[in-house]
């Protein structure tokens, strides 16, 4: 099946990994092409001071970001982080030790800004800009997917995911970018979405999934599309409108609206949740993405904003939706004010789907039957930027909660996987971060490896069915990597997929059949 | 050769306190644009503070990670403390009772940082992984402090030196007028070294002693929906 060899379980998953030097230097994603990088504002090949470039723009971005400047000298190579990358244990290359891989960058750091560096090269580990430091960049820097499982472990929370968002930027900069993420980019700012599909193409789609719902449910639930004056903005992957198992969160999420009795409407012009930005370390890409949704939410005059099924998408709208184009609450400044005032600040801004499902099961407004899941045994996979780059509720540890309620709402056979491999330290599932990309099969299978060892666990110990994933990579990743590792691809689910299937809609079918017995 | 170690601790200080100075007024006035706390964190100020505390006292997140990283590492930071504490009193004129009644302390807080650090060493030679991201100034900078509580442990037990005379070397300083100091190669020696390492202090990664206050990841409240946060340069961006 693959021209690699896929990672076999460990017996002790804890033991020492002996390192195998260069075992995945071989690994890079395409080059974006000319016309990838100039729509975003990059130069189209490598320019030719390229070296020069590429320590101004460090310099540039040391200027700009604290974390950078900060994680750039602090780290005091204790080793604590060493083992704790996925992409490390599934490949031994130490070049994947979050602390190796953030001395890719240090290193010329070092040289460039440092006074000892610039005089003791050899003593403290500087190198100068090189093609080979290049190489080793392009290749590493695309095997980190950014989860920031090592910063939890670093005694001053040195973020790897930070660097190497530098690290991606400097190279964006200098004209020599990837090719999934600039491309992707590149068609959500010109279309819409990533998948590059025009509003005609969504709404017919849209159509038949209505006709999906009502074949199944008996009801004329819709999934509206530009609808001036609804309450409710839906941002949801675009993964959402037309892959598996995506699909089917989408219609539990349109069931809900209509059992909420709620006026939403999904957005053409903002038919996307991703943001690529955020991978390629971009603000001004990350900022324009953004921007797209709030326009789409003054244009059509929306109160709420709600986020669908994806990790790193809901990162972004959490953490930076706010900073960036000013969506959500608490903004003096005329830009946020410009929005701000439209919106219901007694919700959330924005709010997480769970968030709003969750509440609804609260109040009591949802019925479920509970036996129309039980064929299902299931887990559930906290995603990486769910879980330590964002919240939901109204506590810290919310986005640990809340998915987990609503997903034992709806299910009686749940189990969680072993602790060390869920919530603040769960493992990324391999392809996150702008590696969900064919050019990096070899990577997402190998780093893959900690989820299915803690998934296989579970499957063996309590007959687990099903692994229940909140984010549209996650839910690509393990559909294409579950089968090189002998499960079957449809065992990756929605959660509101689970939802769909135990929701019991007023006047449904499901309704008469269950009152009837 | 006391002339020569007044100046030496004259450069020194100067060197440590401006640059540290510099280092944490470039950490302050780099801004944090967007908001990146290792969540879950705390959602108040109080939280953070409690946060960062848990993190510089205790070591948490070393905690969670790897048993002998933070006893070893444990070990050295509070032994260096205590040891700490101990030599204030060579440097304030009156001592005050509780410093006199930790001296013992201080003597043990020489054995933690001795005992942590040939832990961490030992960890850097043995294990690959931390070999494979070691560079010589790591090693460097264990041999400087290891030789540094050497030297100390070794006026303690083995060569005794006149504190006084020593005291009053050091209490002088603060005066500018120089007396002399005791002529002993322990203490020489050991002085020596502490200057060194005053020294590259603020060119090395012992900023990770001022830097784990600016980590963004640690340090940032989690409210970003709540409250718009923003940095100059973000601001300029956006246009109405
Ligand atoms: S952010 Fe994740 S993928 Fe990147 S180095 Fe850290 S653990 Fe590995
Ligand atoms: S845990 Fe932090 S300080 Fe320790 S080696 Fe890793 S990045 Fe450096």
């Amino acid at each position: 099946m693959a021209d690699f060899q896929v990672p076999e379980y460990r017996e002790y998953p804890g033991a020492p990994i002996p390192l195998q030097e260069g075992a995945t230097a071989h690994l890079k994603p395409f080059l974006a092409k000319p016309n990838h990088q100039e729509q975003l504002g990059f130069p189209g090949e490598l320019v030719e001071n390229w070296e020069e470039k590429a320590i101004a723009k460090m310099g540039d971005l040391l200027n700009r970001y604290r974390s950078l400047r900060v994680y750039m000298d602090a780290c005091v190579k204790c080793g604590s982080c060493t083992d704790k990358c996925h992409y490390f244990q599934g490949t031994a290359d130490p070049k994947n030790m979050p602390v190796a891989r953030q001395d890719l960058m240090r290193s010329v750091y070092r040289r460039y800004f440092t006074l000892a560096g610039k005089y003791f090269p050899k003593l403290v580990g500087a190198r100068d800009m090189t093609r080979e430091v290049l190489d080793e960049w392009y290749s590493y820097f695309h095997q980190c997917s950014q989860c920031r499982r090592c910063s939890v472990f670093c005694p001053y929370g040195i973020d790897t995911a930070e660097i190497s968002m530098a690290a991606r930027e400097i190279m964006d900069s200098i004209g020599y970018g990837q090719k999934y993420c600039n491309e992707i980019l590149g068609k959500l700012q010109t279309i819409g979405n990533n998948l590059g599909l025009p509003g005609k193409a969504l709404e017919s789609t849209l159509g038949e999934f209505e006709e999906e719902i009502e074949e199944d449910t008996g009801l004329p639930v819709k999934i509206p599309i530009d609808k001036v004056g609804a309450d409710i903005l839906l941002i949801t992957p675009s993964a959402d409108f037309f892959a598996e198992p995506h699909i089917d969160g989408l219609m539990g999420y349109a069931k809900v609206f209509h059992e909420a009795g709620v006026n939403w409407t999904l957005s053409s012009y903002a038919s996307e949740a991703a943001n690529f930005s955020m991978f390629i370390g971009s603000y001004d890409n990350l900022k324009v993405v953004a921007e797209r949704i709030r326009k789409a939410a003054l244009d059509l005059g929306v109160k709420r904003i709600i986020v669908g099924e994806c990790g790193h998408a809901w990162r972004v709208a959490y953490s930076f939706w706010n900073t960036t184009a000013g969506i959500g609450s608490g903004g003096d400044e005329p830009y946020a004010q410009a929005l701000q005032k439209q919106l219901d600040h007694n919700y959330p801004i924005p709010q997480h789907i769970c968030e709003f499902i969750w509440d609804l099961i609260q109040k009591g407004k949802l019925r479920f039957d509970k036996s129309q899941t039980d064929w299902r045994t299931v887990t559930f996979h906290d995603s990486c930027n769910v879980a330590r780059g964002s919240r939901m509720g109204n506590y810290p540890g919310g986005q640990f909660d809340i998915p987990r309620n609503v997903i034992k709402a709806v299910c009686n056979n749940y189990y969680d996987m072993d602790p060390d491999t869920i919530k603040e330290k769960t493992y990324c599932c391999g392809g996150g971060g702008g590696l969900l990309t064919d050019d990096l099969m070899e990577i997402r299978v190998k780093g893959a490896l900690p989820r299915m060892e803690a998934l296989n666990e579970v499957v063996k110990d309590h007959g687990v069915t099903h692994l229940a994933a909140i984010c549209a990579i996650c839910k690509a990743q393990f559909a294409k990597i579950l089968p090189y590792y002998k499960f079957p691809m449809d065992m990756i689910v929605s959660t509101h997929q689970l939802v769909s299937e135990a929701l019991v809609m007023t006047g449904s079918t499901q309704e008469e059949e269950l009152d009837e017995e | 050769m006391s002339v020569l170690y007044a100046l030496l601790f004259y450069v020194a200080t100067v060197i440590f306190v401006v640059g540290m100075v510099m280092k944490i007024r470039q950490y302050w006035n780099t801004p944090a644009p967007l908001k990146i706390p290792t969540t879950p964190a705390p959602t108040t100020a109080t939280g953070v503070v409690f946060r960062m505390a848990r993190e510089v006292l205790v070591f948490e997140s070393l905690f969670k990670s790897n048993r002998w990283i933070w006893i070893f590492g444990y070990l050295f930071h509070v032994g260096l403390a205590l040891v700490t504490i101990r030599h204030l009193r060579y440097f304030i004129e009156d001592v005050p009772t509780i410093i006199m009644v930790m001296q013992p302390l201080g003597v043990a807080g020489g054995f933690m940082m001795i005992i942590g650090l040939i832990g961490l060493w030992t960890r850097r030679i043995v294990v690959e992984r931390i070999r494979y991201i070691t560079n010589p100034s790591d090693h460097l900078i264990l041999l400087l402090l290891v030789m540094i509580g050497f030297s100390g442990m070794m006026m303690k037990f083995i060569s005794h030196t006149d504190i006084v005379m020593l005291k009053t070397f050091i209490l002088g300083l603060f005066g500018f007028s120089i007396h002399d100091l005791p002529l002993d190669f322990p203490l020489l020696v050991h002085l020596l070294l502490v200057a060194t390492l005053m020294i590259i202090f603020p060119f090395s990664k012992l900023l990770h002693a001022p830097g784990i206050f600016f980590s963004p990841t640690r340090n940032q409240i989690d409210n970003p929906r709540e409250q718009r946060h923003t940095a100059p340069w973000t601001r300029n961006l956006d246009k109405l």
